[in-house]
């Protein structure tokens, strides 16, 4: 089986509390975070790499990244992907999901013939859970997204289950798919040893705009329906006051605010 | 008479015959741009999708709805983003309206992206803010890095203007007097075999039991400073004396000790907006505060005076989280006891 997964590079989620925004500027400081593999994508890369051992086959890293993030795709490789393909041109910067996932979609189509994409659910930075689908439209395959389940039969058929609010919904298609995974699907092997050394010497192809043969107008921010306008922190700052005393003490103070709240008799 | 432009369209989720509550949260949103925007003019109009769900279509009628947009069939019971995308683009593609919106639920989630790029125009994820700006432009705020960061999304040069909203972020409206138009749209000219690639062969929802977090006063939320199971248990107690819910973060789900994924709060989560909020153990990351922010009362009980949750509390507490809710559990019981024995 042919599988790409999409792999994106993000700030480590842990340190988002770092991330402020230049008042003078408006612009994102995110400056000594570190970037690693998007968490979820993790997991689309342990499901394809799981289906490589069940059928063969090749797992291929596609993604949009500054050149700067090679690093990360190497940790993809040294996973077990076979190779990665990174989409690195300035005429990408700037770009909204269907930018994106234009490039993207280009870039599946390149490496292929693939018989399988899989990418996260969400990305942790932007977040917009769009890509999946979009990226599924752009190539024409069917797509499904928040997969917490899926199986695929020798004869292409695959039942996948994604998660809705309260419960589940089993769907039943054929091959090519595109499945946005979430983390709820399986746990990501960790890297050994031997998986980074192997991730030296395994190819890592680096595509500018021209390489994908795309317009630039159609990339970038330049390329995107939507266009950012102000950055802003939100501002969660309330009174603070501080409860002193030994616990029994709060908890008097605390019983008399639930009792001026209305929500203790 | 003129004819009513339909500037806003809804998509509206059904699942089972019963109208998601995120679809009502989005019609107020709606409702209000048409009435407060002077730079937008036209009403509101719902796209319902299902088989024989009439009686919704109804029921959708009474929240400040011009017009119903009812596409019935049996091929449309159960959502499905070929036969929904298929249907709604046809019809997008037909009216043309200025203004595209979805609650971001599990199936929004995938119909609203796949819509996007079908009628190549821009959509805003997660939208905590909608308005309109002097140019008519929709002025969509959405979150980036799990809620630490706000910015503005336009989309200037192609319509519809789409924007997803998650459940929770917005107020259910009250139903109104008036009644929108139903109209009946014929289903077989709207949705074609052929664009239907995967078939939906299950549905599994159950309401969880108990009091749903986001429908209670008092929210108990527990995160990884509880320590244990046996801790979590005393969280289970105070909620109970409170009549209110527990809530957890991430790491408290992950170590097994909470009721559920249901009772997550945060960016992956639910957004919850009770009267008084207390968090035990939690150190107040982003991706948590950004679905506890609109509480009415905060309070946090960290060991740490330096936890980020101190700073977006009304009330904090340096101690260790178990003493706290061990002493409070005492001291309500001891009041309501004093109060029987009066
Ligand atoms: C503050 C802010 C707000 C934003 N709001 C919007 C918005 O409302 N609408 C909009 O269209 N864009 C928005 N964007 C831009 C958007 O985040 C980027 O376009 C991003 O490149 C792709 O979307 P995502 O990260 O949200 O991906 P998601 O759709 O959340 O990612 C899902 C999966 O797709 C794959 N994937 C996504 N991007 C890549 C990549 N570059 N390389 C490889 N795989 C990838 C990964 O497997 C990932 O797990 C916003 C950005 C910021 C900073
Ligand atoms: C993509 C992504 C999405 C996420 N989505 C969510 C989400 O929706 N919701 C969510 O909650 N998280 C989410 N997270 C995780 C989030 O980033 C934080 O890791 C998480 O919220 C922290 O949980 P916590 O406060 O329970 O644990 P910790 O950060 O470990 O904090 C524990 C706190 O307990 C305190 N403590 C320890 N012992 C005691 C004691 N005895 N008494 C009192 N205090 C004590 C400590 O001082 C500390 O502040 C997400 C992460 C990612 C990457």
């Amino acid at each position: 089986m042919e599988i790409a997964v999409l792999l994106k590079p993000v700030p480590d989620p842990a340190q988002y509390d770092k991330i402020q925004i230049d008042p003078a500027t408006g612009i994102l400081v995110r400056e000594g975070l570190k970037t690693v593999i998007n968490p979820e994508d993790k997991h689309a890369l342990e499901a394809a790499l799981q289906l490589k051992e069940q059928y063969g086959g090749r797992v291929a890293l596609i993604g949009m990244a500054p050149a700067s993030a090679v690093e990360t795709f190497r940790e993809g490789l040294a996973m077990g992907a076979e190779e990665a393909f990174l989409c690195s041109d300035r005429a990408f910067a700037g770009a909204d999901s269907l930018a994106t996932s234009r490039v993207l979609a280009a870039a599946v189509k390149k490496a292929g013939p693939f018989d399988l994409v899989l990418s996260g659910s969400t990305s942790a930075d932007g977040g917009t859970a769009h890509v999946p689908s979009q990226v599924g439209e752009l190539l024409g395959f069917a797509h499904l997204t928040h997969v917490i389940q899926f199986e695929i039969g020798s004869d292409g058929l695959a039942s996948v289950r994604t998660k809705m609010e309260n419960g589940y919904r089993e769907s039943r298609g054929r091959l090519p798919l595109v499945l946005g995974i979430r983390r709820e699907l399986n746990t990501p092997r960790y890297i050994s040893l031997m998986g980074i050394m192997a991730a030296q010497g395994k190819p890592v192809h680096v595509w500018s705009l021209d390489d994908l043969g795309l317009d630039k107008g159609k990339v970038g921010l330049a390329g995107s329906p939507t266009q950012p306008g102000k950055l802003y922190q939100p501002d969660m700052k309330r009174k603070g006051e501080v409860l002193q005393g030994e616990a029994w003490e709060v908890a008097q103070r605390l019983v008399g605010i639930f009792r001026s709240t209305g929500i203790l008799g | 008479m003129a004819e009513k432009r339909l500037a806003i369209w809804v998509v509206v989720e059904q699942n089972q015959g019963k109208l998601a509550s995120v679809s009502i949260e989005v019609l107020g949103q709606a409702a209000r741009l048409v009435e407060t925007a002077s730079a937008l003019s036209g009403g509101v109009a719902v796209v319902l999708l299902g088989d024989q769900v009439g009686d919704l279509a109804e029921e959708l009628s009474a929240y400040g709805v011009d017009q119903v947009y009812w596409v019935d069939d049996p091929r449309l019971k159960h959502y499905q983003n070929d036969s929904y995308s298929g249907v709604l683009q046809r019809l997008v593609e037909r009216e043309k309206p200025d203004i595209l919106l979805f609650g971001a639920t599990g199936a929004g989630e995938e119909l609203a992206p796949t819509l996007a790029a079908r009628l190549s125009t821009g959509l805003a994820a997660h939208c905590t803010g909608l308005d309109v700006n002097a140019d008519g432009q929709l002025v969509m705020k959405v979150p980036a890095f799990g809620g630490r960061v706000l910015g503005e999304i336009f989309c200037p040069n192609t319509r519809p203007q789409m924007a997803s909203i998650k459940p929770g972020t917005f107020t259910v409206p009250q139903r109104r007097a008036g009644r929108g138009e139903i109209v009946r749209e014929d289903a077989s000219s709207l949705l074609l075999d052929t664009d239907i690639r995967l078939t939906t062969v299950d549905v599994l929802q159950s309401e969880p039991l108990g009091l749903p977090l986001e429908k209670a006063d008092v929210v108990i939320a527990g995160g990884y400073g509880m320590g244990s199971k046996k801790n979590w248990g005393l969280l289970e107690q105070l909620a109970a004396e409170l009549q209110g819910a527990v809530g957890c973060t991430r790491p408290a789900l992950d170590e097994g000790w909470t009721a559920g994924e249901h009772t997550m709060i945060g960016t992956s989560g639910k957004t919850v907006r009770p009267k008084v909020y207390l968090g035990c153990g939690i150190s107040g990351a982003a991706h948590h505060a950004a679905g506890i922010k609109d509480s009415g009362v905060i309070i946090n009980v960290n060991r740490d005076a330096l936890a980020p949750a101190h700073a977006y509390s009304d009330y904090c507490v340096t101690a260790d989280a178990k003493k706290v809710v061990e002493a409070l559990l005492e001291e309500i019981r001891r009041t309501k006891n004093e109060k029987r024995g009066r």
